[in-house]
């Protein structure tokens, strides 16, 4: 294993924060060592293909493909609701939300 | 410190992004209908809701509106392009992450004409436009209302969600000095006349349809390099972003004076106060972590598609205004008043009707809007082009004096009829009999002695001085030129 | 054991459409074995009885009265628990959907219902489609019917042990890996990976968005073909669906001549490193392959090397992305945290914890820090190249042979636990015949060649994008030939099964 590519578990700490998932210490360490062993096996990727490959984003090349603006099917507010965690006044009902977009 | 101190001091650096709902049936991604309204999360399909397995189609009139309005912003047309996953988490984002457009934006580097109050042009840079869809609408509730500290919880619906947009985003806007705030509400203004010239959305800013950020930053110069920036988010009216502008600019100098630093950061405008306050600070959690979004593939805008869309622009404001007042010529300082009166498409209608512009803009900008002022109501109103058209009509075929026409239009105006009626009805058509015109100007000649010494000693201005009885006698109903040849006639002859 | 379990698709369709037997006699007997069987395979999440035989019902209605059905109306399907299913809990065998009943239709379970085949159940899988073994599974390992003791492969573990154990004649899978072909090979069925775009993702539950495919498996080269064309088809609603018409696996895989197909095998996955008896079983068959008149001939796709660690980056980075939705808010699981403020942020991080499993966490975290700034060109962008020069690799090779073949995977089916021996990579290099075709886009199908100590080994056969028929054409006759040598991989399974 290299050593650029080993991962801390303050790294984790914050990839899991990113990702949001609540991690214990035991497994940020874990996952530290997966994501160092990973790397350090992957890491090579950047040094195969120059500048002059284009990157493929798609495995098969389409282009324009698009929807005429016409209303289709819906689903009913009871259907949207159903499913839901909570719900109030025909509404999602989420826990407070700190911070704003 | 004062703005009008900041804006001495310091060179301002403005940077504006603002945000188009587009009016589409549909939304860009899915097949919901994009209507305002309705019950809540009815206007939904499982890809609005970002259920699982549920993917995205792009919505072909969403991609030609973003055309218009990238060309309509006189930018390139990408000749391919690709949207691209914004990931962040929010629960009014249904996938938790914003389908939008990154490094490959649908219409690129353009500008924007706008004209400030007195007249000064300005060009706005425009560094891109690209299209995105819009979040569903969260309603904090438990706490204090409205705000999000103190709720308790938030109700979520997401009707809006998946709604189109086009997002159109400024270089940094350089060179305003103290007309910083003018220019921000000035040049969104201009998007909004320009996306309802374009039909392309409703663009109401008390609806939400039209929505801005505001970049400020502070230099010491022109010259210095450009000084951290704050961007105050969701400034939803004209009046607001001026105010947000100043109050930034006020703000940041008063911290530089301090020798403090500005933080970048995301700011709040408080409608109420007119102030902003600190919302988030830039940081790791900015980390959109973008990258093409593989359920849907490139776009690439046949050159015939974008030029068959370039023909169907409509002529824009600004060219409009350049146009019709070379046409009308009118000064620039007349089409500004006409302009900022917002008659522009009254006086053009009322020219279509068969009135000369000069005199179309002479009653619009005149006694119409006098009458309106006083009963607070705007020109249009009060009167129809069409009225204005006929009574300028009347007065061109000498039924009507300005006197008596503004006694017709204060009667039109308050409802009692089209302007050739009121005038028969009331009697005010001009008197066409000449024996009662005559004798009126034979009382005014032997009345007045010296007056018709001084005309026939070729003091012509003197003949206003025999108006007066004359108009007395008829009641304001005699033709002023006729009563002067009149007069002529009788001294002369 | 029934004797209609032991028949093949084409047979049951050819006997229900003879009138030999109702679809609702075939229904039951799958229905019969499942039940006999599930304490020992634990395929299914759901079983599906009432509506299985409701569609049967219907079927035979439709066939008594003289209408125009489909060719395969009346036999019996399993479903992959990742295809969205209306009224039907579809759980991605996670945690976090355990009670979610979709309120809208996969465009797949669609198109086996206009069909009229009667959908058994729901089969398990790793959670979300991670996974190699279906150990990742929330609600149960699979075992592979060959042997209890080790597993079915994966991630369409389920699929392929339903398929195996006589208890579905067919199964729909995915593949974003090799999840159809390698729990194929695993055991001893057939499983394809369609032309990316092939069969419609609208509905499937997203793994990673440019490499999932959706991947119909039989017990034999016919039957899986002929599903494909039942589930192939442009659909509007995914805008990568192929625009190409659908017609002639049946008949390609039904050709009989090997007869100067150009098979290369790649020189990258020839097998080193591979196990002795899955090196020597496909070694058998490349001559069995020639003796029945195919040309083999050696290719080289240097880039191949790569794929492994290109797809370990793009995977999770779409993964993390396509994950993200499952925050507790609008559907499936939440979960308060236990200390601290309860908020909007605070539950999505407690929902996630609970909800995902071990291997669902790894991949997200590592494809969030993929995709971060100041990494992506390194690694999301660098992997996105690897895929053009794979592609690009496999263009070039296909100029010179109709076909590549490889061994489907390094080893036959491992025995349960040997994963959590290993390190991550250990197991991540199953994947690296499979994966590939995935980032390639092209299509790739797996087929029985022999037994290597008593389990199933897979032979892969690779075609040029769109242009699956060629894979049934040397598919079908490559079959054939294997079985007149004396190779009758399931037959060996059925007998076991009818002495049980």
């Amino acid at each position: 294993m290299t050593e650029s590519s080993a991962i801390t578990p303050e790294q984790v700490e914050h990839l899991a924060s990113l990702s949001r998932i609540a991690m214990g210490e035991d497994e940020l360490k874990s996952l530290a060592g997966d994501l160092s062993t990973i790397l350090s096996n992957v890491a090579r990727v950047n040094e195969v293909a120059g500048d002059d490959v284009p990157a493929t984003s798609h495995p098969i090349a389409l282009s324009n493909v698009l929807r005429p603006d016409v209303v289709g099917e819906t689903l009913t507010n009871e259907q949207a609701l159903a499913s839901a965690p909570a719900s109030a006044d025909e509404k999602f009902l989420v826990p407070q939300i700190l911070g704003e977009e | 410190m004062k703005y009008e101190d900041a804006i001495k001091k310091y060179d301002p650096v403005i940077g504006i992004e603002v945000h188009v709902e587009l009016g589409t049936a549909t939304k860009m991604f899915d097949a919901a209908p994009n209507t305002f309204g309705g019950g809540p999360n009815t206007n939904i399909t499982p890809t609005s809701l970002g259920l699982p397995g549920s993917l995205p189609v792009v919505n072909e009139k969403g991609v030609e509106y973003a055309i218009k309005i990238g060309l309509a912003l006189g930018c390139e047309i990408a000749e391919t392009c690709r949207f691209a996953r914004k990931n962040y988490f929010y629960p009014d984002v249904p996938k938790d992450f914003q389908t939008s457009q990154s490094d490959e934006p649908i219409a690129a580097e353009g500008q924007v004409e706008i004209e400030l109050e007195d007249g000064t042009m300005f060009t706005i840079p425009v560094e891109r436009a690209h299209m995105e869809e819009d979040a569903g609408k969260n309603t904090h509730i438990g706490g204090a209302t409205g705000r999000i500290h103190g709720a308790d919880h938030s109700l979520v619906d997401y009707n809006r969600a998946g709604v189109p947009l086009v997002e159109i985003v400024t270089h940094p806007i350089t060179g305003t000095g103290d007309r910083a705030a003018e220019v921000a509400s000035t040049y969104v203004r201009t998007l909004r006349d320009i996306f309802r010239a374009l039909d392309v959305s409703e663009a109401r800013m008390e609806q939400g349809n039209v929505r801005a950020d505001v970049n400020v930053s502070l230099r010491e110069s022109p010259d210095a390099p450009l000084g951290t920036r704050t961007e105050t988010k969701n400034v939803n009216s004209f009046r607001s972003i001026e105010r947000a502008v100043r109050y930034e600019i006020a703000r940041q100098a008063t911290r530089l004076e301090a020798g403090e630093k500005i933080v970048q950061e995301t700011r709040h405008f408080h409608e109420g106060t007119g102030e902003t306050s600190s919302g988030r600070p830039k940081s790791d959690a900015d980390d959109y972590r973008y990258f093409p979004e593989p359920d849907l593939v490139p776009l690439v805008p046949s050159r015939d598609w974008v030029e068959e869309l370039r023909a169907t622009l409509p002529e824009l404001p600004a060219q409009k205004r350049r146009r019709l007042a070379g046409v009308w010529g009118f000064s620039d300082l007349e089409m500004r008043d006409v302009v900022n009166a917002g008659l522009l498409e009254a006086i053009e209608d009322t020219v279509s009707a068969g009135a000369k512009p000069a005199a179309a803009r002479k009653w619009w900008t005149g006694e119409v809007a006098r009458l309106a002022n006083q009963k607070e109501q705007h020109p249009t109103e009060l009167v129809t082009p069409d009225q204005v058209a006929a009574l300028i009509g009347l007065i061109n075929d000498g039924k009507l004096n300005d006197k008596l026409a503004k006694d017709v239009l204060t009667a039109v105006a308050d409802g009692e009829g089209e302007p050739a009626e009121v005038m028969s009805a009331r009697g005010l058509e001009i008197v066409e009999d000449t024996g009662a015109l005559e004798a009126a100007v034979e009382e005014a000649i032997a009345a007045n002695p010296d007056v018709v010494e001084k005309i026939k000693g070729g003091k012509m201005q003197a003949i206003g001085a025999l108006m007066g009885p004359i108009m007395k006698a008829t009641r304001g109903q005699a033709d002023a030129g006729k009563a002067k040849d009149l007069i002529l006639a009788k001294i002369n002859g | 054991m029934s004797e209609l379990i032991n028949k093949s698709a084409l047979e049951l369709a050819a006997g229900l459409k003879a009138g030999e037997f109702s679809s609702v006699a075939v229904t039951q007997a799958h229905l019969d074995r499942i039940h006999a069987t599930e304490a020992d395979f634990g395929s299914f999440i759901t079983v599906t009885d009432e509506l299985a035989l409701e569609t049967a019902k219907s079927v035979d209605a439709k066939r008594s009265a003289g209408e125009e059905v489909h060719a395969l109306a009346g036999v019996p399907v399993a479903l992959k628990d990742l295809i969205v299913t209306e009224g039907v809990a579809t759980t991605a065998a996670s945690k976090m959907l355990e009670n979610w009943v979709p309120p809208y239709e996969s465009t797949v379970h669609n198109k086996v219902k206009a069909a009229g085949l009667p959908v058994l159940g729901k089969t398990n899988l790793d959670e979300f489609a991670m996974g190699s073994t279906t150990e990742h599974s929330a609600f149960g390992i699979t075992r592979n019917p060959w042997n209890l003791e080790h597993v079915p492969g994966g991630s369409s573990g389920g699929a392929a042990a339903a398929l195996a154990g006589f208890q579905a004649p067919l199964s729909v899978g995915t593949d974003t890996g090799g999840s159809v072909r390698q729990p194929a090979a695993f055991t001893g069925t057939v499983g394809v990976k369609p032309t990316y775009g092939s069969i419609s993702r609208f509905g499937i539950i997203a793994m990673a968005s440019s490499l999932d495919q959706v991947g119909p498996m039989g017990r034999n080269v016919a039957d899986a073909a002929a599903l494909h064309e039942l589930l192939a088809g442009h659909d509007p609603l995914d805008s990568t669906s192929l625009p190409d018409p659908v017609a002639g696996f049946v008949s390609a895989a039904q050709t009989s001549n090997l007869g100067g197909k150009k098979l290369g095998v790649i020189k990258q996955l020839r097998g080193e490193g591979y196990q002795d008896g899955v090196r020597d079983v496909f070694s058998t068959a490349l001559d069995v392959a020639a003796a029945a008149g195919a040309e083999i001939v050696e290719v080289d796709c240097p880039s191949i090397s790569y794929a492994l660690d290109a797809y370990y980056l793009l995977m999770p980075s779409e993964v993390s992305s396509n994950l993200a939705r499952y925050d507790g808010m609008r559907y499936g699981l939440r979960v308060e945290p236990e200390s601290g403020p309860v908020t909007a942020e605070t539950v999505m991080a407690a929902t996630r914890a609970a909800g995902f499993g071990d291997e669902v966490k790894r991949r997200i975290i590592l494809g969030t820090y993929a995709l971060s700034a100041g990494y992506y060109d390194a690694y999301y962008g660098s992997a996105q190249k690897i895929r053009t020069l794979v592609q690009n690799d496999f263009t070039k090779a296909f100029e010179s042979c109709d076909v590549l073949v490889s061994p489907t995977a390094p080893t036959t089916a491992l025995k349960f636990g040997a994963e959590a021996a290993s390190d991550p990579m250990a197991l991540y290099l199953g994947d690296v015949a499979t994966i590939p075709a995935n980032l390639a886009g092209i299509p790739g199908l797996s087929l029985p060649a022999g037994l290597a100590d008593g389990l199933p080994v897979g032979f892969q056969i690779l075609a040029p994008a769109r242009q699956d028929v060629k894979m049934y054409e040397v598919a079908g006759p490559l079959e054939a030939a294997l079985e007149a040598s004396g190779t009758r991989v399931l037959d060996t399974l059925a007998e076991g099964l009818t002495t049980k």
